[in-house]
């Protein structure tokens, strides 16, 4: 199968907690034939609900990470004056230490120590793995905590989705996002077929939604707009809707609030196995995402 | 760090591994009843919303900038060493030609410019984000806005952790997650409140923001939000790890319509009021059991 064939589908918000997982895992479970990817590698939920059996799994090196040889640092104190970070501090005996936390593996400290003292060792920042999922291929990773680069594992993780829709013949490509509209997510859209921006009918949802557009337009990504537990408030979901559509973003539906949603994340299966009444609006969302793919 | 920098105030950061289980109700409610003069820093700079929560007088805004290199195409010899320190591919050199230069990768760390034989490279300031402060009764709010595109996130958050004064506590709301934007959040705080809700999403979630504060060696605390049934995975984990748990908001329709709202739960549903009262209480218990002041 030609990439051209191929379309992907990203679910994102802006704010979290609106309800990405569950729709995602919905989806998957909906679309028949799709590989699964979940770019929130933060905090991954979606295997909690698509028991993959890992059948691969590999180790993510972001970048390089500073180390000062304590013997070798002759207190000189050139690299704490480079680095923009605030990555090193002095230590007792006149000697500088790196924060590895801050340290944003710039590099510019191990060029400039003219004492040679500085290391540069890959940093090990987590895993990425291929699986089977109850829904089919899934590609999924896990972070370090406190770890950085996580754009470059979602890029990771797309391109390992990619090459197994690819290999294996499979049309779409559904992807779970991580919330915010920084590094992540941004590694996460660029490139789609189409953004779904779940929300929910509060002023943070409204608030978080216009700057997910503004992003989405930036990006020039084709995006639909479904707002979660709608029945919160009315009032304000109309408002959501009117905002998108001004925004140029369709509008694919309302979800109601169901607690059956979460009684399907407590047996371990989505929301559309349960058949709980929040199913039965997914379902229609996912008509609505499937005309426009 | 935050602690050890002399006789600053207390700083409680309000995190969680996932999104949406309440930081920002909770650090908004716990600065309401404080019951003394608080900061209030909004530290989730990719979506910002305690503004929409606080009628508060803006008093200041300022761009947050980062430094990105500039070429100057006459002194420019095509050298290729830019290109070869730049860890970030802000800057690409292809054959013996100026480089191309892209400065939403560009971290800002200053190598080009360093290395350049031919001082060709000079910095410009590149606006990221605004910090917008002001009052709002006793509580100092400091916002953090990163710019719609821009991914670098942890400058814009420590531009607003700077501008804390030191003598005043404050509450430091963070984004979520567990990667670089929550740990530039935590760094500067002194104790965490975690939140979580009882889903299994979010006690797997809980799980990796506790490792995170772990590896930061910060002490911490649970705050359950919409409490209701099927509390025992939640309670077993935090007795087993021994996390106290210092707040326990029930599930409550009425909660959820005030926040869709914009408005404090605190002042609109008084018996909640309390709980956060009492929050503050058990966050200085725990601050002066940990060795900060209270």
């Amino acid at each position: 199968m030609r990439h051209a064939q191929i379309k992907e589908l990203v679910v994102l918000s802006g704010k979290g907690g609106t309800g990405k997982t569950s729709v995602t895992a919905s989806f998957a479970m909906l679309a028949k034939k799709a590989v699964v990817a979940d770019c929130d590698v933060d905090a991954a939920d979606l295997h909690l609900v698509l028991s993959p059996e890992v059948q691969e799994r590999h180790c993510f090196f972001s970048g390089n990470e500073a180390e000062i040889r304590f013997n070798d640092c002759t207190g000189c104190g050139k690299c704490h004056a480079l680095c923009r970070f605030d990555a090193i501090y002095h230590t007792e005996n006149n000697r500088f230490q790196v924060d590895p936390v801050a340290c944003e593996g710039c590099g510019v400290c191990i060029r400039f120590c003219p004492a040679k003292a500085i290391n540069f060792p890959e940093r090990h920042s987590g895993h990425w793995m291929i699986s089977q999922a109850r829904s089919g291929p899934m590609v999924h990773a896990q972070l370090e905590p406190a770890a950085e680069n996580s754009g470059k594992l979602v890029t990771t993780v797309r391109e390992r989705a990619w090459e197994l829709a690819v290999d294996r013949r499979i049309p779409l490509i559904v992807s779970d996002g991580p919330p915010g509209i920084g590094c992540p997510v941004i590694a996460s859209l660029s490139g789609v077929s189409l953004a779904l921006l779940v929300t929910e009918p509060t002023v943070s949802g409204l608030h978080d939604l216009q700057r997910m557009l503004a992003l989405t337009r930036h990006f020039s990504v084709p995006t639909i707009v479904c707002v979660n537990k709608w029945d919160i408030n009315p009032q304000q979901t109309e408002r959501i809707e009117a905002v998108s559509r001004a925004a140029g973003a369709q509008v694919a539906g309302r979800i109601r609030y169901d607690r059956g949603v979460t009684q399907a994340q407590l047996q371990q299966i989505t929301a559309v196995e349960l058949g709980c009444a929040a199913a039965a609006d997914i379902r229609k969302v996912w008509q609505q995402i499937t005309r426009l793919l | 760090m935050g602690a050890q920098e002399k006789q600053q105030a207390t700083r409680i950061a309000v995190a969680s591994g996932k999104g949406g289980t309440g930081k920002t109700t909770i650090a908004l409610n716990l600065a309401a009843m404080f019951g003394e003069p608080v900061q209030l820093a909004d530290c989730d700079v990719e979506e910002p919303n305690l503004n929409l929560f606080l009628q508060y007088e803006q008093l200041d805004s300022q761009p947050v900038t980062m430094l990105v290199p500039e070429i100057r195409a006459d002194r420019c010899t095509g050298c290729g060493a830019c290109s070869e320190i730049c860890r970030f591919n802000g800057l690409v050199s292809l054959g013996a030609s100026k480089p191309l230069l892209f400065p939403e990768l560009c971290h800002g760390c200053g190598g080009c410019a360093l290395v350049c034989p031919s001082e060709a490279i000079s910095e410009r300031p590149l606006q990221i984000g605004t910090i917008n402060s002001g009052h709002s009764k006793e509580i100092r709010l400091i916002e953090g806005r990163l710019e719609v595109g821009v991914s670098l996130v942890p400058p814009v958050i420590r531009a607003v952790t700077d501008q804390l004064f030191c003598d005043i506590p404050a509450i430091l709301d963070a984004p979520p997650g567990t990667s670089c934007p929550a740990v530039a959040t935590l760094r500067e705080a002194d104790y965490v409140l975690l939140v979580a809700d009882p889903t299994p999403f979010s006690l797997h979630d809980l799980k990796l923001a506790v490792a995170m504060v772990r590896e930061l060696g910060l002490p911490c605390g649970v705050i359950i939000n919409r409490a209701g049934e099927d509390l025992v995975g939640l309670s077993r984990y935090c007795q087993d790890e021994g996390l106290p748990v210092l707040m326990s908001l029930p599930d409550d329709r009425q909660i959820a319509e005030v926040v869709s709202k914009g408005q404090l739960v605190a002042p609109c549903l008084p018996e909640y009021g309390l709980l956060f009262k009492q929050l503050a209480d058990r966050v200085r218990t725990e601050l002066q059991k940990h060795g900060g002041q209270p």
